[in-house]
């Protein structure tokens, strides 16, 4: 079985001046080297529930807070935060609040200088993590001056310098442009795959949670409205149009043909679904014509 | 009367630092367009709309807007003809209500208060905030903050309106509102651009394209025509929706002209194409 890196377990939570909680009794779990995608309508808790998962919530955030958040093993109420640091990394959706220092090279490796690991392996972690995001030859630069996408960029590298076992992603692509993005996925990938990661991220952008999630979870008025995967997800209409999900245009097509009649062999969530399903669907319909 | 909104001429623009984010940029925006820039993280998007509303003035070339070179006209001035809507709407928000929010620019006009009233409940009409007038805008959803910053600059009357990245981090329906207001603001005979990195939303909102790559504009043109340009949009570190993509692989079996901007325009495509098929075979 599978070893289960975060547990939640009826966790709420209330900010000081929320009328109802932001967070109701959610539960669910994540194991070694799963990539979960949070996705949700704007206001629906996602990120109340990053800062849970990370330990923010309880000890760096005032609030009503109840049940149970377990990572690695570790329950995040009976733990400093610098302790479950070690195990988790996040990035938030601001990356201007996380920036601070003055020089991107200083900033990618700042996290890990504070964990006191040798200064040889963060130089190499440091490094590593720049080629990663793409922000090769701006070591140098000042973190405050770069674009929207940049500061992004080194947000992450920041954490992935860290070399957590689990990583928490809070929109981290909402700036980048689309290559950038799908950089962004493609590296997640390699962190699960490579390094057995655990990857949690908040997004809306659904073709590339279609390509590389393996589980979503719907966030809805701080309630887990469903779980499953990117298919089971955006194959149900009900959560689709409770949620205001977006869909990949691919399975928007496969809806619109199916409103008029045609019904395809499966439901396609990335291209190379739709390009096979409706090209089976045109080659029938010739092979009937042709016999 | 000029039919030019924008008229962008052989701009370069260096920064006191020395780097040059924009190199000899050259094109004209016509009255009445909804002009998309897209292009990589740092290709000089967000340089050259602060060029556009006067913040920045070129290093070398002109901006025109409206007849008036950026030059010769205060930020304030310009500020009247040209509405910008920041990419983090946050930056934008002060005010204790959305109403004096909205107001606060006609005030800063010393308008008439008929006047302030009149724009401030058109403002209210374009972007559906009626209801949340008395609101605190910082206590409202991401997507109500952005239309909050959307109906200030609207409340300027200004006959173009430059939006960068409006709809960063919006979930689909904010999404969908935002864009609709700016079609609404074109569709009242004014002047859309917006930078975006959502090409969903440019097909479906765009006419005309400009695409940018290290600071210099490499493809201008309508929408279907640049998306069909695979190769050079991925230069700028973008790529064509994947309803466009999609169609663009299944052209041989339907046969169209054009780049498919549209899931519903792919949907009709492959329903025409299936049915006639059918009816062959049955005759």
């Amino acid at each position: 079985m599978a070893e289960i890196m975060v547990r939640v377990e009826n966790a709420s939570f209330r900010y000081p001046n929320a009328k109802e909680y932001n967070l109701k009794n959610i539960n669910f779990e994540v194991e070694k080297g799963e990539f979960l995608v949070i996705m949700g309508e704007n206001g629906a808790g996602k990120t109340t529930l990053c800062k849970v998962l990370s330990g923010i919530i309880p000890h760096s955030q005032e609030g009503s807070y109840f049940g149970d958040v377990t990572i690695c093993g570790l329950n995040s109420k009976e733990h400093a935060l610098s302790t479950l640091t070690q195990h988790i990394g996040i990035v938030l959706d601001d990356p201007e609040s996380q920036l601070f220092t003055t020089e991107v090279l200083d900033e990618v490796a700042f996290g890990a200088e504070n964990l006191e690991l040798p200064v040889d392996e963060i130089r190499r972690n440091a490094q590593w993590a720049i080629d990663v995001v793409r922000m090769q030859g701006y070591e140098e630069k000042d973190p405050t001056r770069l674009s929207g996408g940049q500061k992004q960029r080194v947000a992450i590298a920041s954490a992935l310098t860290m070399q957590p076992e689990i990583l928490i992603l809070d929109e981290p692509t909402s700036q980048l442009d689309p290559i950038g993005t799908l950089e962004v996925f493609q590296v997640v990938r390699e962190l699960k795959e490579t390094y057995h990661m655990t990857i949690i991220m908040v997004t809306h952008k659904s073709e590339e949670i279609a390509q590389f999630a393996d589980r979503v979870l719907v966030l809805h008025a701080g309630e887990v409205l469903a779980q499953g995967t990117p298919q089971e997800i955006f194959r149900n209409q009900e959560v689709l149009d409770k949620a205001w999900l977006a869909i990949p245009q691919a399975s928007e097509v496969c809806v619109a043909l199916e409103q008029q009649g045609i019904a395809l062999n499966g439901f396609p969530v990335v291209l190379e679904e739709g390009v096979q399903q409706i090209g089976q669907l045109l080659n029938g319909a010739r092979k009937e014509m042709g016999a | 009367m000029t039919e030019t909104a924008i008229s962008v001429e052989r701009v370069t623009y260096r920064y006191h630092n020395g780097f040059q984010a924009l190199t000899d940029v050259d094109f004209q925006i016509r009255k009445h367009e909804f002009v998309a820039i897209i292009g990589q993280n740092g290709a000089g998007k967000s340089t050259l709309l602060k060029n556009l509303v006067g913040l920045y003035k070129p290093t070398q070339g002109n901006i025109v807007v409206n007849g008036i070179n950026t030059r010769d006209i205060s930020i304030a001035r310009l500020s009247t003809k040209v509405g910008f809507v920041l990419q983090n709407p946050d930056r934008q928000l002060f005010a204790n209500t959305v109403e004096e929010e909205i107001t606060f620019g006609p005030r800063n006009l010393k308008l008439e208060q008929a006047e302030i009233d009149r724009r401030l409940e058109h403002a209210l009409e374009m972007t559906g905030l009626g209801p949340l007038r008395e609101d605190f805008p910082m206590a409202l959803s991401a997507g109500d903050r952005a239309k909050v910053v959307i109906a200030s600059v609207i409340a300027m009357q200004p006959e173009i309106i430059i939006l960068d990245e409006p709809t960063t981090g919006q979930d689909r329906r904010g999404c969908a509102q935002i864009m609709d207001i700016a079609k609404d603001f074109q569709n009242r005979g004014f002047t859309v651009v917006v930078v975006t990195h959502h090409m969903a939303l440019v097909a479906d909102y765009a006419e005309r394209v400009i695409v940018m790559c290290q600071g210099q504009k490499l493809l201008d043109g309508p929408t279907a025509e640049i998306f069909t340009q695979t190769q050079a949009l991925r230069k700028a570190f973008v790529m064509p929706p994947q309803v466009t993509q999609l169609a663009a692989r299944l052209q041989p079996q339907l046969g169209q002209q054009g780049a498919v901007l549209h899931t519903k325009e792919l949907a009709d495509l492959v329903a025409r194409q299936y049915f006639s098929g059918k009816e062959s075979s049955i005759q």
